[in-house]
């Protein structure tokens, strides 16, 4: 008699797709319409930035494209011209392929910037939680000083900071990454202080004293057991947090501190279109505005539903 | 006539992978004046009859067919309504653990107070008056100012007596006791155990007990329902069931039960539970890498030597050193444990014996005393080779099969990670082969090797700890609590292994227990602590006969009695 009672079934294990159905995850995110239309959405616009070159009709950022002749168009189904579906803005650019690499730039930037304010934060989590002492004691005080100041602030004084200590000519080329450091800069407390909590829980696990009984370093430790149990409220937060970070990165474009306008994001289009509102020109900074508006939402939607999902209290 | 009378009840969880049948055809009978055990391990459907009976079966759960006679009416034909005024007034619940039973922002007062004045119709004064009357019946001294105090004010064992109050307080006719005395100390709970039958017999209250433990049931119970996956397999008088069982599941569970009055070689071997004994063993210890340490003559004669061990842990931090107050966890405790010995460490929760294993494998650091370990002092450094070496040689295999495993990583990479680290072995190749042949040998197979730990029961996850404990090449193994969390019959199998890996090794074991009969079974030496105090040191059968502290004999005193159960 042996103990494993389907030997034959493990040497063909399940196919991933089918696995992923099967999984916990997979059976809540297939039941639940809200999750779905998100995850469409959030895949939509990923592609759609992933794509913006081949899909745009124009690139606004060619001059030779471009003509102020047609400057201020409405939309093609408002009176407008038939070669312009969402009308062009001040400069004559078609609006439908700036919003394309807008949003491009923006989720670029969304993405970079949370993967940097959680690489920061995850890290500093699990070493203070595991480490604890002065090490925790530190790294978690500089934590809960930044957090008393609104992370736009911190985005804000950081890129201002960074801005100038970049040389005039290379500011614009480098701008990008800067809005990235500032507000991957500005988030990473969320994440330390979640990692850290789970690192403290997992500290306590029996698996982490058996390591310990081995004699594995403490380094190794953190890398191999602790990190990769603490991952999934990571996961969730990362997913709201890349819906902050964009709508940070609009905040800074918009009160001029982010990208400049001749790379301009959504944020950028929102500052330069409000400008021409009581002119009558609303669809420059309406159809940006939308975008945003759904994109927000959507990852918020999706991470909302990952955090029920992943939560087994909510079970 | 019956107080209770349960035919063919039927429970079911739909579920996505299928209907789970948690109770199948059961019938059963509670008389006035009667204890009636309900006993099977986890997942039976123990839990699942009182839940039935309550009308509290967690959704999706319902009652799928079969009736539920109380005191003549059928209970499933009651609205929400008539059911609320039964659960209480007539039929009264305690749970398993005291800490989340009662609500920790009210005084015991109010909440024995308000669930009187709801299921009887009192005055505030009556109430109270009935209040001080129940906790006075429950054995709680100086009622009347108990009162006002809040359960955190309590002990667990107190605690479990206010509950039984509370219980109690709609005068029920019937009690439900779903593992009352699970969470607490043996001590206690043979306190609490006579309480109940007390009441029993005085009151004429009928009483399901529900537990896993045979120990419970021969102390109190009159009759006994054996569950198996759903199913009442037998019942009967308590001494007939334990002491000549008819059904096939009840002789092996009985036969897994560790003994108090004897010690045994081997548990019987036991058939009808998952897994069942080792068969594919194909390695020969003596030729085989994990044998090449077998002890030899380097091996000194004492292999862990502890002495004058202290570890005191801050309870109130304070920058002076007359404020803070400590708590003296091990209090200059020496032991010697010889070659090839196991050595128990045994005392109730608190008594210190988990730290002293702690410290003794480097998870804590003692404030005063030396480890000896294999002829050397260990100081709790890895950074010394020779240091380390010796201590790669103790391992620890811990309580909790749940939580001892990283959840990330595959069985082979769990069991492979001590023989990698120490380099062990010269190829990666060789690295594999030997993490197969080790779960081989606890009995897993070696196909257990790519699954993930989620995939295995908690027996089968407490084989995969002792076989990443050996992967080390062990001389010394602590076992802390190696099987308190695992089911009577699996538990049975676990210390065979365990018993079966130290004679192939020659292996030396510090076994730690709060479990008495386990301890018996398992150990030729044991320390009795107490408050971080060594009590007792002594030969285990000379505990067992004649012990000579206080503490020892109270505590051989309070073993649940087992002699129903048919002799070997």
């Amino acid at each position: 008699m042996t103990t494993d009672p389907t030997p034959h079934q493990v040497a063909s294990r399940p196919r991933m797709w089918t696995r992923i159905r099967e999984s916990d995850i997979g059976y809540s995110f297939f039941r639940s319409p809200f999750a779905m239309v998100a995850a469409a959405v959030t895949v939509a616009f990923l592609l759609a930035a992933a794509l913006a070159p081949w899909i745009a009709p124009y690139n606004p950022f060619d001059p030779a494209q471009v003509s102020l002749w047609d400057g201020k168009l409405p939309p093609s189904f408002a009176g407008g011209d038939e070669r312009y579906f969402l009308g062009t803005d001040n400069q004559g650019r078609d609006l439908w392929s700036t919003i394309l690499y807008g949003g491009r730039l923006s989720i670029i930037i969304g993405l970079a910037a949370v993967f940097f304010g959680m690489t920061l934060g995850v890290v500093l989590g699990v070493v203070a939680g595991y480490l604890g002492g002065w090490v925790d004691t530190l790294i978690m005080r500089v934590a809960d000083v930044q957090l008393t100041i609104p992370g736009i602030l911190v985005a804000i004084l950081i890129n201002g900071v960074g801005q100038i200590m970049l040389p005039q000519e290379l500011r614009a080329e480098f701008s990008v990454y800067v809005v990235i450091f500032a507000i991957g800069l500005s988030d990473w407390p969320q994440f330390a202080r979640v990692t850290r909590g789970a690192a403290l829980v997992e500290k306590e696990r029996e698996y982490v004293q058996a390591a310990r009984v081995i004699g594995l370093p403490g380094w190794l430790i953190m890398w191999r057991h602790v990190l990769p149990n603490v991952l999934r409220p990571v996961l969730v937060l990362a997913t709201i947090g890349l819906a902050l970070a964009i709508i940070a990165e609009a905040t800074l474009s918009f009160l001029g501190q982010g990208v400049p306008p001749t790379t301009p994001s959504l944020g950028t289009l929102i500052r330069v279109g409000q400008e021409f509102m009581f002119s009558g020109l609303w669809w420059i900074a309406f159809f940006p505005a939308l975008t945003l508006v759904i994109l927000v939402f959507a990852v918020n939607l999706l991470g909302d539903w990952m955090r029920d999902a992943l939560n087994p209290k909510l079970r | 006539m019956d107080l209770l009378d349960i035919k063919n009840l039927d429970v079911v969880f739909p579920t996505r992978r299928g209907t789970v049948h948690a109770a199948q055809g059961v019938s059963l009978t509670v008389a006035p004046g009667e204890v009636l055990g309900l006993v099977g391990e986890s997942g039976a459907g123990k839990s699942t009859i009182g839940n039935a009976i309550m009308d509290l079966l967690e959704p999706p759960g319902y009652v799928g067919a079969g009736e539920i006679v109380f005191q003549g009416t059928d209970l499933r034909t009651l609205d929400a309504d008539q059911m609320r005024r039964v659960r209480g007034r007539k039929i009264g619940m305690i749970f398993q653990d005291p800490q989340t039973s009662l609500n920790p922002l009210l005084t015991i007062g109010e909440q024995l107070i308000e669930s009187i004045r709801n299921s009887l119709d009192m005055t505030e004064a009556d109430a109270k008056q009935r209040a001080i009357q129940m906790l006075g019946d429950v054995g709680i001294t100086e009622a009347e100012a108990r009162l006002k105090s809040y359960p955190h004010q309590f002990s667990g064992g107190m605690r479990q007596r206010v509950v039984i109050a509370l219980a109690l307080s709609g005068d029920p006719d019937l009690i439900i006791a779903d593992e009352p005395t699970t969470a607490l100390d043996v001590s206690i709970q043979k306190q609490i155990l006579d309480l109940i039958k007390r009441l029993c017999r005085e009151r004429q209250l009928g009483v399901i007990l529900v537990t896993h433990d045979i120990g419970v049931i021969a102390e109190i119970a009159d009759r006994v329902c054996v569950m198996y996956r759903g199913r009442v397999v037998e019942t009967g008088q308590t001494a007939q069931v334990l002491g000549a069982p008819n059904h096939e599941y009840t002789k092996s569970l009985i036969a897994a039960v560790p003994r108090a009055d004897m010690r045994l070689e081997r548990f019987a071997s036991v058939d009808y539970i998952e897994g069942g004994e080792a068969a594919g063993r194909k390695i020969d210890i003596r030729t085989h890498w994990l044998g090449a340490a077998r002890a030899d003559a380097t091996e000194p004669e004492e292999t862990l030597t502890v002495e004058n061990l202290n570890l005191s842990f801050v309870l109130e931090k304070s920058f002076f050193k007359s404020k803070r107050r400590m708590l003296k966890a091990v209090d200059n405790v020496s032991f010697s444990i010889r070659q090839g010995e196991t050595f128990g460490l045994v005392g109730e929760s608190g008594s210190g014996k988990s730290t002293v294993a702690r410290i003794v494998a480097g998870l804590y650091k003692q404030d005063s005393g030396t480890v000896r370990l294999l002829g050397r002092d260990v100081k709790g450094s890895w950074s010394d080779p020779a240091e380390r070496d010796v201590r790669r040689r103790l391992q620890m295999i811990f309580q909790d099969p749940f939580s001892s495993l990283n959840a990330r990583l595959t069985v082979m990479d769990i069991v492979a990670e001590p023989i990698r680290f120490h380099k062990l072995t010269s190829s990666e190749a060789e690295t594999k082969q030997i993490v197969q042949d080790l779960l081989d040998h606890v009995g897993l197979g070696a196909q257990a090797a790519i699954r993930y730990p989620h995939e295995f029961s908690g027996g089968q996850r407490q084989r995969i700890s002792i076989a990443r404990a050996l992967a080390s090449r062990p001389r010394v193994l602590i076992c802390d609590e190696p099987t308190s969390a695992l089911d009577v019959s699996i538990q049975a199998q676990i210390l065979n292994l365990l018993k079966d890996l130290q004679a192939e090794l020659n292996l030396t074991m510090l076994f730690i227990s709060h479990d008495l009969p386990v301890i018996r079974q398992m150990c030729d030496r044991v320390a009795v602590m107490k408050q971080g105090q060594i009590v007792e040191l002594t030969e285990t059968e000379a505990l067992f006969d004649a012990p000579t502290h206080a503490y020892s004999q109270s505590l051989i005193a309070q073993m649940p009695r087992m002699d129903l159960l048919e002799p070997v």
